[in-house]
C-alpha cells in the first residue's frame, strides 16, 4: 500500500514533477517536494498537495550537489519518515547544436539530469535495502532513445539515465525494490513552451496521436509504477509519447 | 572483541550457528553476496558507529574486523 508512505519527487515545483507529486498525493502518499529555485511555485505545489489531506514539505536543493542531496535525504526521513518512492524528475535543457555546445552547457545538463539522479539513488540506497521494499522512478525522455538535433547534452543525459535505471534495477531486484524509467515525449510544460511555435507545430505533426502530451499523462503512469500493482515491473523504460518513438 | 561482535551479527543475519564462523571464513563460504555485504556494513555501522569505508572490498570476516578496527 502506498497510503501513508513517503514519496520524494525532484523538480516537483512545476510541470511533470508537480503532476507526479499530486498524483502520488491522491493515492494517499506524503510528499517531499524538491525544487531548485522557484520557491513560490514549490509552495503552491505543497498547498495543493496538503489540500488532499496528506503531508507535504518543500525542500530547496541543487541536485547536482552530492553532499547537499545527502543532507536533504536525511532531513526528509526525519520529517516524513522512510522514503518509499523516489522519483528523479529534475531536469534542465541547454539546447545548441553540438558544434556550438559549450563545455559548461554539457556539464550542467549531465550534472542535474544524470548525476542528480545518481546522487539521490546513492543516498537512499541503504534505506531501500533496510526496508526491503520501495520504488525508484527515473524520468528520462524519448530523445534519450532516439536522439535529437540540438540536444546532444540532454539526450546523452537521458540515455545515461536509462543505463542507470537498468543497472540499479538489477542490483535491487533481489530485495523486491523496483526501478523503472518513464520516457515522456513532447509534453506541454514550461520546458517545451520555450520552443518556437513553428517547431512545436512541426513536432505535433509527427506525433501519431496528433497532440502534445499532458503532464497528467505521465503522472498517471508514475502513480501506477509506484503502486503495489506494478510489483512485477522493473528495469522497464516506458514511453508516454503519443506514439512518437515507434 | 570486534571479531565476536562481527561473527554474531553475521550469524544473526544469515541465520547460521555463530560457532561455524572463524576469522578466516570467506564471504563466499558464508554465501554472503555483494548486497548482503552492503547490508552487513550498515549493521556494523549501527553497532560500532561511524562510517565504514568498503575500500579495499572485504572478502572475509577478518577483512571486516580489520576495516572496523581501522575505523576505531
Amino acid at each position: 500500500m502506498m497510503k501513508g508512505k513517503t514519496a520524494l519527487v525532484t523538480g516537483a515545483s512545476r510541470g511533470i514533477g508537480r503532476a507526479i507529486a499530486l498524483a502520488l498525493a491522491k493515492e494517499g502518499m506524503n510528499l517531499a517536494v524538491v525544487y531548485a529555485g522557484n520557491a513560490a511555485a514549490a509552495q503552491e505545489t505543497v498547498q495543493s498537495i496538503c489540500a488532499l489531506g496528506v503531508e507535504a514539505k518543500a525542500y530547496a536543493c541543487d541536485v547536482a550537489d552530492y553532499d547537499a542531496v545527502g543532507a536533504l535525504c536525511k532531513q526528509v526521513v526525519a520529517d516524513l519518515g522512510p522514503i518509499y518512492a523516489l522519483v528523479n524528475n529534475a531536469g534542465i535543457t541547454r539546447d545548441r547544436l553540438a558544434a556550438q555546445l559549450r563545455q559548461e552547457d554539457f556539464d550542467a545538463v549531465i550534472n542535474v539530469n544524470l548525476k542528480g539522479a545518481f546522487h539521490f539513488i546513492r543516498h537512499t540506497y541503504s534505506g531501500f535495502l533496510r526496508q526491503r521494499e520501495g520504488r525508484i522512478l527515473n524520468i528520462t525522455s524519448v530523445v534519450g532513445l532516439s536522439g535529437n538535433a540540438g540536444q546532444a547534452n540532454y539526450a546523452a543525459s537521458k540515455a545515461g539515465l536509462i543505463g542507470l535505471t537498468k543497472s540499479v534495477a538489477k542490483e535491487l531486484a533481489p530485495r523486491g525494490i523496483t526501478v523503472n524509467a518513464i520516457a515522456p515525449g513532447f509534453i506541454d510544460t514550461d520546458m517545451t513552451r520555450q520552443m518556437p511555435q513553428a517547431a512545436r507545430d512541426a513536432l505535433t505533426a509527427r506525433i501519431p496521436l496528433g497532440r502534445l502530451g499532458l503532464a497528467q499523462d505521465v503522472a498517471d503512469l508514475a502513480a501506477f509504477l509506484c503502486s503495489e500493482r506494478a510489483s512485477y515491473i522493473t528495469g522497464a523504460v516506458l514511453p508516454v509519447d503519443g506514439g512518437l518513438a515507434m | 572483541m570486534t571479531f565476536e561482535k562481527v561473527a554474531q551479527i553475521i550469524a544473526d543475519y544469515k541465520d547460521i550457528d555463530v560457532s561455524t564462523i572463524t576469522p578466516d571464513s570467506t564471504f563466499e563460504e558464508l554465501s554472503i553476496d555483494s548486497l548482503d555485504t552492503v547490508e552487513l556494513i550498515m549493521a556494523f555501522e549501527d553497532t560500532f558507529g561511524g562510517e565504514i569505508e568498503m575500500d579495499p572490498e572485504p572478502k572475509s570476516v577478518k577483512d571486516i574486523v580489520a576495516l572496523i578496527d581501522a575505523q576505531a
